[in-house]
């Protein structure tokens, strides 16, 4: 076969499903370029998740269950995703930019002596030529990307390039695919997962958030943007810069590696909405933003926006909150 | 113990970029540079770790002239020497084949440990470190929240960061490849007395000469053709006028929303 080929994530045997966002954009990659089709489904005792791929629009899901697969690890990882790509042959294979691909893909590439096009946002297809498009300098800038290279091509998809829940439904037949795998080549010894007990502040049911970024420059200048939090009866947020400075606990991170929050009014303070915070917070009903820089990318999702110093519009903004509510 | 952190210098993340008129890159011509902020904290973890159980930190930066600010500013907080891998014709290559030219160089050096911060700030491949222990046959390991070199120097134990607020240890035997997570530690100050004492430190320069690298391993098989500023998905509403006009007219608009 020369088709496309989607890596399937699981961890501890659940799908993840962002996997369905690489799925579409095969499905859409497959009717456009006429190729088949197919899903590689790494692991251990997981038939019951490739039961449920195979009932999206696909021609075959290849059920790679080997022991040396139970817990992630990249050489476990890479290793059977290499010889699955030997075996199957596609011309590319499509994963989502996660963490855990982020951790075994380049490793899988180098090991084929290719290039992974990594955590692009989109494609072009003209004439038969794909482009990919990638996101440079934090997300302010998009760049279009031309391959040079033979199949198999790697290509990985940042989270919410596409909607998962667009992917088609349809059947996909099941096939198991063996691997060879030995103890000895799987170095690192994975443990248990675990969470940070101390999470203490719960943001995901703040109707008002008030979230502060890099932009704020110093933890003394925190307060003011927490005087407006306070006009606002607001619950404070942070990028992660903020809290891997210190200058606010890790509770209030949102973001990729902080908490997912859908409030009824986002208002970023000094944000500039790179991607790792956005995920986290593209969710709110409205999202207002305060930046200096009218190409923050926070700008492309923000429903009203600024651009100006925010030590000067916040403190202007918290004495016309006062003055309003004064008002009733 | 001898580690070796990878360094990139990239333009500083407040500074305003424009695109070049080919449309090709940016205007690189004024801008600020500062080292990558992952980097910063890999060359802190390495600065511990040697203080902890001694050896050697050697930073390692690929890049044009301009990238020995960032050598100088590791030399200053305490690392002890440096590699400079300088030629234009590795600059702006893909990850895959800037990590070979690295690797030949940190392969001949020898080490325990590479760290490198675990995405550029400029590109945001997101894969020199572990492409690197592949080249080099040794582990990887990403995203690290915690490293701890476990007794006897013959393993290391590190704390991943996963999505959605999970972490997992893994345990790697030594030599290994880790990238580092901003936020694991508090990176220092150089101090006065380090600043100078960085003025004796070697800088060792590499060039391509010296590498026995073909054409063809470094020619890049993803390129960039194009670079736009990204078509706003949303219409975003800027409200203008002074600090204090704005306030208003938000104010305003908050009372609409009903959160005021």
């Amino acid at each position: 076969m020369s088709g496309i080929l989607v890596f399937a994530e699981q961890r501890e045997g659940k799908l993840n499903r962002v996997t369905y966002e690489a799925v579409l954009a095969g499905q859409r990659l497959s009717a456009q370029m006429g190729l088949s089709l197919s899903v590689a489904l790494l692991g251990f005792g997981v038939d019951t998740i490739a039961q449920e791929l195979a009932t999206k629009k696909a021609n075959t899901i290849y059920l790679v269950n080997n022991e040396h697969l139970q817990s992630y690890t990249p050489d476990g990882f890479s290793l059977a995703m290499r010889q699955v790509i030997q075996e199957l042959q596609p011309k590319y294979v499509l994963l989502a930019h996660t963490y855990l691909v982020r951790d075994f893909a380049p490793k899988l590439a180098a090991s084929m002596g290719k290039s992974l096009i990594a955590d692009c946002v989109s494609y072009k297809l003209e004439e038969g030529n794909l482009t990919l498009v990638r996101q440079i300098f934090q997300g302010k800038i998009n760049a279009d990307v031309s391959i040079h290279d033979s199949a198999p091509i790697l290509i990985s998809f940042q989270a919410g390039a596409f909607r998962g829940d667009d992917v088609e439904s349809g059947s996909a037949e099941v096939k198991a695919l063996s691997v060879k795998l030995s103890a000895e080549e799987i170095r690192l010894q994975p443990q248990e997962l675990f969470r940070e007990a101390k999470q203490s502040v719960d943001l995901t049911q703040s109707k008002i958030i008030v979230s502060v970024g890099r932009g704020i420059k110093s933890q003394e200048n925190i307060a003011i943007v927490e005087k407006l939090a306070t006009a606002l009866e607001a619950d404070i947020g942070a990028s992660r810069p903020i809290c891997d400075s210190g200058w606010l606990p890790m509770d209030r991170q949102i973001g990729s590696s902080g908490q997912t929050v859908a409030p009824k009014l986002y208002l970023a303070v000094g944000i500039s909405g790179a991607i790792q915070h956005v995920v986290g917070m593209k969710n709110a009903s409205a999202i207002v933003a305060i930046n200096k820089d009218a190409n923050a990318p926070i700008f492309d999702i923000a429903d009203l926006g600024i651009v100006g110093d925010l030590f000067e519009i916040v403190p202007a903004l918290v004495e016309e909150i006062e003055k309003a509510k004064a008002e009733g | 113990m001898k580690i070796i952190v990878c360094v990139k210098q990239v333009p500083s993340r407040d500074a305003i970029l424009r695109i070049n008129e080919t449309g090709t890159w940016i205007q690189d011509r004024d801008l600020a540079y500062d080292v990558n902020e992952p980097d910063a904290y890999a060359v802190e973890e390495a600065l511990q770790i040697k203080e902890k159980l001694g050896g050697e930190v050697v930073i390692c930066s690929l890049g044009p002239d301009r990238v020995q600010m960032a050598i100088k500013e590791g030399l200053s907080k305490g690392a002890d020497r440096a590699i400079h891998i300088c030629d234009p014709a590795l600059d702006n290559l893909d990850a895959l084949a800037q990590a070979r030219a690295m690797a030949e160089v940190i392969g001949k050096e020898g080490f325990d440990l590479i760290f490198t911060g675990l995405q550029s700030d400029d590109y945001g491949f997101a894969q020199t470190g572990v492409i690197l222990g592949e080249l080099l046959g040794v582990p990887s390991a990403t995203i690290a929240m915690a490293v701890e070199v476990q007794e006897g120097e013959k393993s290391v134990r590190v704390k991943r960061e996963l999505e959605a607020g999970w972490f997992q240890w893994y345990k790697l035997p030594l030599p290994a490849s880790i990238t580092i997570q901003s936020g694991l530690n508090q990176p220092r100050y150089a101090t006065l007395k380090g600043i100078m004492n960085a003025k004796k430190k070697e800088i060792r320069k590499v060039t391509l000469a010296d590498l026995s690298l073909s054409r063809e391993l470094l020619t890049p098989k993803q390129k960039i053709e194009r670079v736009s500023f990204p078509v706003k998905s949303k219409k975003t509403e800027i409200i203008d006028g002074s600090a204090k006009e704005a306030a208003a007219k938000l104010v305003t608009k908050l009372k609409q929303m009903r959160v005021l």
